[in-house]
């Protein structure tokens, strides 16, 4: 007694049946991402407060450590910190940007997406688009400190930054919302980021040169996905400074390993399927029916 | 315990037949490890029908929503919802629904309006339409006036009517509403269902609730009482006060267990149900002082009433529904209270 299928909308006389429609699917991450921005517009604490960490660490770090690191053929301390602290206000506002899945679940609004006759994929793609927007923009904004620190900017250089930020956030907010999809309450997840986030910012070389660690450093750097994407960062920075051969060999780039250097396109490469694995893990953790 | 009255399923499908149906659901059955929260239930909703399932807490109602709406995978039987099977095709029925939760799904931070185009694209709803339809369905729930507002202005009652827009949006063959009233002050619930009607009038949607408010249940076409997971009774709110037929005499006496044993034993048929022995009579006012001379115990109160939905529900699972907790009240309370008087 089963009755033919009811027509959904007057104006659309073909049936969709179970298959994606990849125009829908494009504007529900469209839609998911808007949201994202128009809620960060709207909290204004978090914009500010996402602001005071990196500066606090580029001036307490830059300055405190240069005193101490002295300046290699006029090339100080800070400049080397800076590309790491730009990194830094990236991976924080990327990684807690997640926070807004826990919040969805806690208020509900969770369900008004998961319900929806739409793929999983593209709500999470959606949040993970939306916190990495997010976190570019704030990573970029550090760069207005630049001619402070002495930091020679291009406009081809703030482009290759950009580019970074955005892949380094695409991989750091996919993290996120992986751990976000496996944490029920907002204490838990404030905790485990803390307990995350420190060690992958500091055991990244966002503070330090990785050339001359002791071994059990060295491998932990090297474990950390956050090393491939500040290296590379460094990287562009770096060469777009006139730096004479004696600071570069002191605040040096590059990430050895098994002998070798890799080159930039191996250390971007390597980020890309860190970020990869993470998203489709955030996909899979994102819930299924019951 | 009274008898369990089986669901006379050839009077339900002929209450269906000749109309195209909505829902149709056959032996549905729903196990949480080796909890049966749902114990195959059976029936069909028409086009245009508000329905409603009705029992306390825990009878398995939410549970059948959820599977009908497939957020739960049915461990057995089948259910279709606007011609399309629950398990087959579950996102062409989640795009054929609407659906309003017992907690509240909206985003506060944004306007009514951006939750609304929100929900727009995720149901596709045609991108020239989407103004009209937005309009519509504000103006369905009487808040166009606050379109541009942000949600965290609004009351409870206000929100849940947004809600309720929302689930209209696209243009649902059903309206799933799971306890849509609940922690709603009495003229919002009013308001609530005249929307609800409304709806119904100008949209010609299917509306299924659920509820354990009996005077609201009483607003649907047709009612299936639900309790333990399977359904006791199925069918029109008058048809069903018939079905009970008799008058009720209630007897809050000093010893409920004793006088319930002598009123039965003299020939009646009476419950002890929550705080007072049920006789079930005809034409109670004049029964009223032969029955307390039967029971032949101190009487405190007695109360005669024709038969009400909340009857209804007592007649055919031996409890009466509590507004407040859904559960029967432990008789040792009961007990204590009635030795105080």
């Amino acid at each position: 007694m089963a009755t033919a299928p009811l027509p959904l909308h007057p104006s659309t006389p073909r049936l969709l049946d179970e298959r994606g429609d990849l125009g829908a699917e494009l504007r529900t991450i469209g839609m998911v991402w808007e949201r994202e921005l128009i809620r960060f517009v709207r909290t204004r604490t978090r914009i500010l407060s996402s602001f005071v960490q990196p500066i606090l660490f580029l001036f307490v770090l830059g300055y405190g450590m240069t005193t101490l690191v002295g300046t290699t053929a006029g090339f100080t301390f800070k400049k080397f910190v800076f590309p790491g602290v730009v990194a830094m206000s990236v991976v924080m506002t990327a990684i807690f940007s997640a926070i807004s899945i826990v919040w969805d679940r806690e208020f509900g609004f969770l369900r008004e997406m998961v319900v929806a006759p739409v793929s999983r994929s593209s709500l999470v793609i959606g949040k993970t688009l939306g916190g990495s927007s997010i976190a570019t923009v704030q990573g970029t904004i550090m760069l207005v400190l630049a001619p402070l620190i002495g930091v020679h900017l291009t406009a081809v250089l703030v482009g290759q930054v950009i580019g970074l930020e955005l892949l380094m956030a695409v991989g750091l907010t996919s993290f996120g919302v992986f751990v976000a999809s496996r944490i029920q309450r907002i204490e838990a997840f404030q905790v485990v980021m803390q307990l995350l986030l420190l060690p992958m910012l500091f055991l990244s070389g966002a503070m330090f040169p990785l050339k001359g660690l002791p071994t059990w450093l060295a491998v932990l750097t090297r474990l950390n996905p956050v090393t491939y994407a500040v290296d590379p960062l460094r990287r562009v920075v770096f060469a777009a400074q006139a730096m004479p051969p004696a600071a570069a060999a002191r605040f040096s780039t590059g990430i050895s390993m098994f002998g070798t250097t890799l080159s930039l396109s191996a250390e971007i490469g390597i980020f890309c399927v860190f970020t990869a694995v993470f998203l489709a893990l955030a996909v899979v953790g994102f819930g299924k029916p019951e | 315990m009274p008898a369990v009255t089986t669901i006379a399923e050839p009077a339900a499908a002929s209450a269906a037949a000749g109309r195209t149906l909505a829902v149709e659901v056959s032996s549905l059955v729903k196990r949480y490890g080796v909890v049966e929260a749902v114990k195959g239930v059976s029936f069909d909703v028409g086009r245009g029908e508000i329905f409603a399932l009705l029992g306390p807490n825990g009878a398995g109602k939410s549970t059948t929503i959820k599977m009908l709406c497939t957020l739960a995978l049915p461990t057995d039987g089948t259910a279709r919802v606007g011609g399309f099977d629950v398990r087959r095709q579950p996102k062409a029925v989640r795009r054929r629904i609407g659906l309003v939760f017992q907690e509240q799904t909206l985003d506060d931070q944004l306007t009514a309006e951006e939750n609304l185009r929100f929900h727009a694209v995720l149901y596709r709803v045609p991108r020239h339409e989407v103004d009209a339809r937005i309009d519509r369905v504000l103006r369905l729930v009487a808040l166009e006036g606050r379109r541009k507002d942000l949600v965290s202005t609004f009351s409870g009652g206000m929100a849940r009517r947004l809600e309720i827009a929302r689930g209209m949006l696209h243009t649902p063959t059903v309206l799933f509403l799971d306890e849509p009233t609940v922690g709603l002050d009495p003229q919002t619930r009013a308001l609530m269902w005249d929307d609800v009607k409304r709806l119904r009038e100008e949209e010609g949607v299917t509306i299924l609730l659920t509820t354990h408010y009996m005077d609201e249940a009483e607003y649907a076409d047709r009612i299936a009482i639900i309790d333990h997971g399977q359904i006791v009774a199925l069918d029109s709110p008058d048809a069903l006060k018939r079905k009970v037929g008799q008058d009720t005499v209630e007897l809050t006496t000093a010893d409920n267990a004793l006088a319930a044993s002598r009123l039965a034993a003299a020939g009646s048929r009476c419950q002890e149900g929550g705080e007072a022995v049920v006789v079930f009579t005809t034409d109670g006012e004049s029964q009223v002082a032969r029955l307390i001379e039967i029971a032949g115990v101190p009487v405190s109160n007695v109360h005669v009433h024709r038969p009400t939905l909340d009857d209804v529900f007592l007649h055919f699972t031996g409890r009466q529904i509590r507004e407040d907790q859904g559960e029967r009240v432990p008789s040792m309370a009961v007990r204590a209270r009635a030795g105080r008087h």
